[in-house]
């Protein structure tokens, strides 16, 4: 294996995990505040990624499909927030999982009747399709360089957010202690409605930058938001830091074992081994890791509680 | 949920036999009408029936929220499969085993998780189900992604010939039925109020001198067990065995109903089976969009009857 593989694979890996956080950073906060779980945040990245390829092909126009994706994926999100989740906050987590779990049958047949069965395409822009030179015999594609650069700028304007101002502060508080926030004069409501409205906006930025990457197509959601559990159970629920973490332990580990993992195999055992039981071993190994990790640390690696 | 809850969980009482009595005769008045169709969704019913109350079990009596149950079935599944792939046809054989294969990857997976609470238990148990889905994808012998073929279903001997869906329906539902009897003792037992108890105060329970560690992991070793033979049903029901049947949307799908049938309630399991699977039948029959009309009608059982359709029922 030479230099060029593994750095390529680790971008990759990097890019993936950056996409996985904007997803895991919205989950964890509306999770960590509100004890609220949301299934249905993965079809929020699905509805992102939908807007963003319909208005890509009426109007040609990237940068506008994106802002577009994050403006009607955040309203969307708000209008869910205050007409129904709303009522779930004081509810159980088993109701709360039944009512989201109908949030994604209807969103995805939703989506369904309105774009169809097909999957939509969505180009990369025309000025990033071709690859650049990093160094020497290093050529990257420039879509995936952006991805990566608006990712880490994203995570760092969120860290900014979080530990730097007032509104961060009442996120803060409210994730550590709700009641004690509320007395203190924040107004959770708005809270609330602001923050799902946020994370919704993530996940469609997520959704909108991806869709050239990956098809556009109903069920997108489900796969991911599974993989976006698992980071924010690894991180610690609640946890912003713990959410990067995560989320770049992830999208590494599954990428690097999903292409070093069979060619290491290669040369352990015969081909037609290592093509069979790479890719699920790949697949297995983020679980493995999951489990692990709440053996040894059973409230996650950065307990945002207590 | 902070208000008392009832211990004791009567069964059907007087309406035992009258109703065991009609779900007998149900394939003879299915095939009267010719609607022998349906002798299969019956079949399906009863063997969701099984499977959500061996999770209702975990989940409703004893609060440990397992979004991993359908590996279970999918470890009973492929056990009848691959035993039947190795020429065992006998249900004699492949059932038991079935049970005792998922008991034991049960018995296992429970000793680490119960370890975590809350969401880690939620998330730790579906890691673990989606490491048996992986598996069973890349067992490329057995059919990989596609599945396993069953050539026939299980031989039961005594002349019943389980080809026949109406058989298969009688002895789906005697397994039912004794799934359920079984049910009603054991969480009347001091086990099941225990249990119970451990749900709804664990450290008052420890106090008492209940050993609430060994308690959970023995009903959570139990649940695997009849999800296994729900699973062993299902192969034989499906005549194909995939990875299928242990996808995390499965999970969700038993989760889905035990809530809307009603956690910790007795009949919660059967009846959340049945309505589940009755409105997609219905649904699915009237227009291509009926994901739309199933997620409306889940919205509102959560929002206006939050104790499940079993809540309704007492209500009533």
């Amino acid at each position: 294996m030479d230099w060029i593989l593994i750095t390529e694979q680790a971008l990759n890996g990097l890019q993936f995990g950056l996409m996985l956080f904007l997803l895991a950073a919205g989950l964890t906060l509306v999770f960590g505040i509100m004890d609220m779980i949301n299934l249905a945040h993965g079809s929020l990245y699905m509805v992102g990624a939908y807007l963003a390829a319909a208005v890509m092909q009426a109007s040609g126009s990237f940068l506008l499909a994106v802002v577009a994706a994050l403006v009607g994926t955040a309203m969307l999100g708000m209008a869910l927030e205050m007409t129904l989740l709303r009522r779930l906050y004081a509810r159980d987590h088993l109701s709360q999982v039944l009512a989201t779990f109908a949030l994604i049958l209807m969103l995805n047949e939703g989506v369904r009747i309105i774009w169809g069965d097909q999957p939509l395409m969505l180009n990369t822009p025309a000025a990033l399709s071709g690859p650049v030179e990093l160094l020497p015999g290093l050529h990257y594609p420039a879509y995936r360089l952006l991805i990566i650069g608006v990712g880490l700028a994203v995570a760092l304007l969120l860290w900014a957010l979080v530990t730097r101002t007032r509104y961060g502060a009442w996120v803060r508080a409210g994730a550590s202690n709700r009641a004690m926030a509320t007395a203190m004069g924040v107004n959770i409501r708005l809270l609330f409605t602001a923050v799902f409205g946020f994370g919704a906006a993530l996940c469609a930025l997520a959704g909108a930058l991806l869709g050239p990457l990956l098809a556009v197509q109903v069920g997108m959601g489900e796969s991911i938001l599974i993989l976006a559990f698992v980071v924010i159970v690894v991180g610690g629920i609640g946890s912003v830091r713990g959410a990067l973490v995560g989320s770049l332990l992830v999208g590494v580990v599954d990428t690097a074992s999903r292409t070093l993992l069979p060619a290491l195999l290669r040369q352990l055992a015969s081909p037609e081994v290592a093509s069979n039981l790479g890719p699920a071993l790949a697949s297995i190994l983020i679980y493995v890791l999951m489990a692990a990790i709440l053996f040894w640390k059973p409230r996650g690696l950065f307990p945002a509680h207590g | 949920m902070a208000e008392a809850r009832a211990l004791h969980h009567r069964g059907l009482g007087r309406w035992t036999w009258p109703l065991l009595g009609a779900l007998v005769v149900l394939p003879l008045v299915l095939q009267a009408f010719g609607l022998e169709f349906y002798t299969v969704v019956a079949v399906r019913i009863l063997v969701f029936a099984i499977a959500a109350s061996s999770l209702n079990l975990i989940l409703g009596f004893g609060g440990l929220v397992s979004f991993g149950h359908a590996a279970y079935i999918g470890l009973g599944a492929y056990t009848v499969g691959v035993l039947m792939d190795a020429g065992v046809t006998s249900a004699w054989i492949a059932w038991p085993a079935a049970c005792a294969v998922s008991a034991m990857a049960a018995a296992v997976i429970g000793a680490i998780s119960l370890r975590t609470r809350g969401v880690y238990f939620i998330m730790i148990t579906l890691a673990f189900a989606q490491m048996f889905y992986f598996l069973a994808v890349s067992l490329k012998a057995y059919g990989g992604d596609d599945g396993l073929p069953l050539p026939q279903r299980s031989v039961l001997g005594f002349g019943l010939d389980l080809k026949d869906d109406a058989t298969l329906y009688w002895v789906a539902l005697v397994l039912f039925a004794t799934v359920m009897a079984g049910l009603q003792r054991l969480v009347n037992s001091p086990f099941g109020w225990l249990l119970q108890g451990a749900r709804e105060n664990e450290v008052r329970v420890t106090a008492a001198g209940g050993r609430v560690f060994a308690l959970r992991w023995q009903a959570f070793v139990l649940a695997g067990a009849l999800a296994g033979l729900a699973g062993a049903l299902l192969a034989n029901l499906n005549g194909l065995v995939s990875p299928h049947l242990m996808h995390w949307s499965q999970s969700g799908q038993l989760m889905v109903m035990v809530i809307i049938g009603g956690a910790g309630a007795l009949w919660g399991g059967p009846l959340g089976a049945a309505a589940l699977l009755l409105l997609e039948e219905l649904l699915s029959g009237y227009t291509l969009h009926w994901q739309l009309g199933l997620g409306a009608v889940l919205l509102l059982v959560v929002l206006f009857a939050p104790r499940g359709l079993a809540g309704v029922w007492r209500r009533g």
